[in-house]
């Protein structure tokens, strides 16, 4: 038996969005009222007891969750500008304070990952080992909020009420990497990879060892733009082109072709909308007006970085 | 072929800018059904895909109540006032710095944060506030670039130096994979494999933040010329 499961976690996150569906439905000045509490209702159910409802009740409630926003019903509201003096002041009275709080959320979740898995009392285990981290982090997030409220001094409401406010700036980018993830296992299932993978070996003359090393990076990098995942990419790819042409054919080093592999397929990471918890969702919560503006700082290093990692491996794979 | 297509529209549908969860989620279905399933069979493939990951949102979500909560004190604020004590400070040099610590723990399998734990409440404050002269105030594009270079930072230390001492994640994927496919490879090869790059990595980003830092000075320069 497991006394902390993942679920009970995910089900207090989903009374959190419940609160906040409460406070956006009782807030008669927002301008978007009925459709964004009905967003962070459907969210909450989600969230709180995806496990407990059949699959295709939750498919569903997340196709009601995109239809209200394809049709523009979500929103956030014009916050009040808070008082830049007023702020000023608090920081200079609390100073340095205000920093506990967020360094606490690393510290515990790094000591807790590692200590969490092995705390046992005969048949029961605190958490299961193979949620230790995620679940370490969440115990990390409660003690800094406890944190949090101590030093300023405010009610649990106001939090709820402040963190709802950067949830609402997020709004539909919050779902996005899950949706994505959904996305990459219907392809998967579709055999989506493996026709791309033939296209590649069909189209690109690979029986050159240099054209397979650049038809490999080159197919990494774009196959994790069109996926957003180098996870994903990297069975396809490997086995559709490096495998059977760069060790088979050429004989190369497969620790080599490998992790320079994995590596491009990175930098393709940095470039792609598909990545949004990467790109799309920090834009959003940095307030950033473009929201590609994250990927187009990173397109250099992206350009850089992988054209090193092409040339290392033509210079030491064979 | 055919199931490609959904691939297609999805690229279409972020070229013309449409809302990319409503791309997503269309693609996806039309994938599931050129693939051969029923319309409910998707659906429910997409809740069972979703009740999997949804953890993904763990993070986040018990995260914003204390930035929230914390910035409504003054947190930036304080963030800013810090690093104006250390003159040789700029927005780059707080940028560059942060990729090299986050790279040098994943190097040890860590996280010490991400976007919403480390960048929002503390690392874009600390580069704005150090970017930020006396009696002249960032401008709202200035703002952005910084913004955009901190998340880089972070994205860019997270990817490229996992994993070279204590494996937790994509080496051991690779091993794991060459191992189904009957290849031999050994953990420690693929950790020595790793580490030019993570060293190119950190001479990249001197680069991109350097020239952040150049295009923040021409701006002042040419404001300071005008008054």
């Amino acid at each position: 038996m497991t006394l902390l499961t993942l679920d009970l976690f995910l089900a207090l996150g989903g009374a959190f969005l419940a609160i906040l569906s409460g406070l956006i439905a009782t807030d008669e000045s927002h301008p978007q009222r009925w459709g964004s509490a009905a967003f962070w209702l459907l969210l909450a159910v989600a969230l709180g007891a995806g496990p407990w409802l059949p699959s295709v009740v939750v498919g569903y409630l997340l196709l009601a969750i995109t239809l209200l926003v394809a049709t523009k019903q979500v929103g956030a509201p014009r916050f009040p500008a808070d008082d830049i003096v007023l702020k000023e002041a608090r920081a200079k009275q609390l100073g340095n304070r205000l920093l506990w709080p967020v360094l606490v959320v690393p510290c515990v979740a790094i000591v807790g990952g590692a200590l969490l898995p092995q705390t046992n009392f005969g048949s029961w285990s605190l958490v299961s080992p193979k949620h230790g981290a995620q679940i370490a982090l969440v115990l990390g997030c409660l003690s800094g909020l406890v944190l949090a409220l101590r030093t300023t001094g405010e009610r649990p409401l106001v939090a709820a009420r402040e963190g709802g406010r950067l949830l609402q700036l997020l709004g539909w980018a919050l779902i996005l990497p899950t949706m994505l993830a959904a996305l990459g296992g219907i392809m998967g299932r579709a055999g989506v990879g493996d026709a791309i993978a033939q296209l590649v070996a069909a189209v690109l003359p690979v029986q050159f060892p240099f054209i397979a090393v650049l038809a490999y990076c080159g197919g990494m990098a774009l196959f994790t733009i069109l996926l957003g995942n180098a996870f994903a990419a990297f069975p396809v790819m490997t086995l559709g082109v490096g495998l059977p042409f760069i060790v088979k054919a050429h004989g190369g080093d497969p620790a080599v072709m490998g992790t320079l592999g994995m590596l491009s397929g990175y930098c393709g990471t940095l470039v792609t909308p598909m990545a949004a918890n990467f790109n799309l969702v920090p834009a959003k919560l940095l307030e950033l007006r473009d929201e590609y503006a994250i990927i187009k700082a990173q397109a250099p290093f992206a350009v850089a970085i992988w054209a090193f990692n092409l040339i290392v491996m033509a210079v030491c794979v064979y | 072929m055919l199931k490609l297509l959904g691939l297609l529209l999805i690229g279409a549908g972020f070229a013309f800018r449409l809302n990319p969860l409503f791309v997503v989620v269309v693609g996806g279905l039309l994938t599931g059904v050129l693939g051969g399933l029923s319309i409910n069979e998707v659906v429910a493939m997409m809740g069972q895909f979703f009740t999997d990951n949804r953890a993904l949102l763990l993070p986040v979500i018990f995260m914003v109540p204390i930035v929230g909560l914390l910035e409504r004190h003054g947190l930036q604020e304080r963030m800013a006032a810090l690093i104006r004590r250390a003159t040789a400070a700029t927005a780059g040099r707080v940028a560059w710095t942060y990729q090299i610590l986050r790279g040098l723990t994943s190097v040890f399998g860590l996280s010490i944060g991400n976007h919403a734990a480390m960048v929002r409440p503390l690392i874009a404050p600390l580069a704005e506030g150090a970017a930020t002269a006396p009696r002249a105030p960032l401008s709202e594009p200035q703002r952005a670039d910084i913004r955009a270079h901190a998340a880089a930072a972070e994205n860019v230390g997270n990817f490229f130096s996992d994993d070279i001492v204590v494996a937790v994640g994509a080496l051991l994927l690779i091993k794991a994979f060459f191992d189904t496919a009957g290849i031999a490879v050994s953990l420690r090869e693929l950790q020595l494999w790793s580490l030019p790059t993570a060293l190119w990595v950190i001479a990249v980003g001197g680069w991109r933040y350097r020239a952040l830092d150049a295009r923040l000075r021409r701006v002042a320069t040419a404001l300071k010329t005008k008054s």
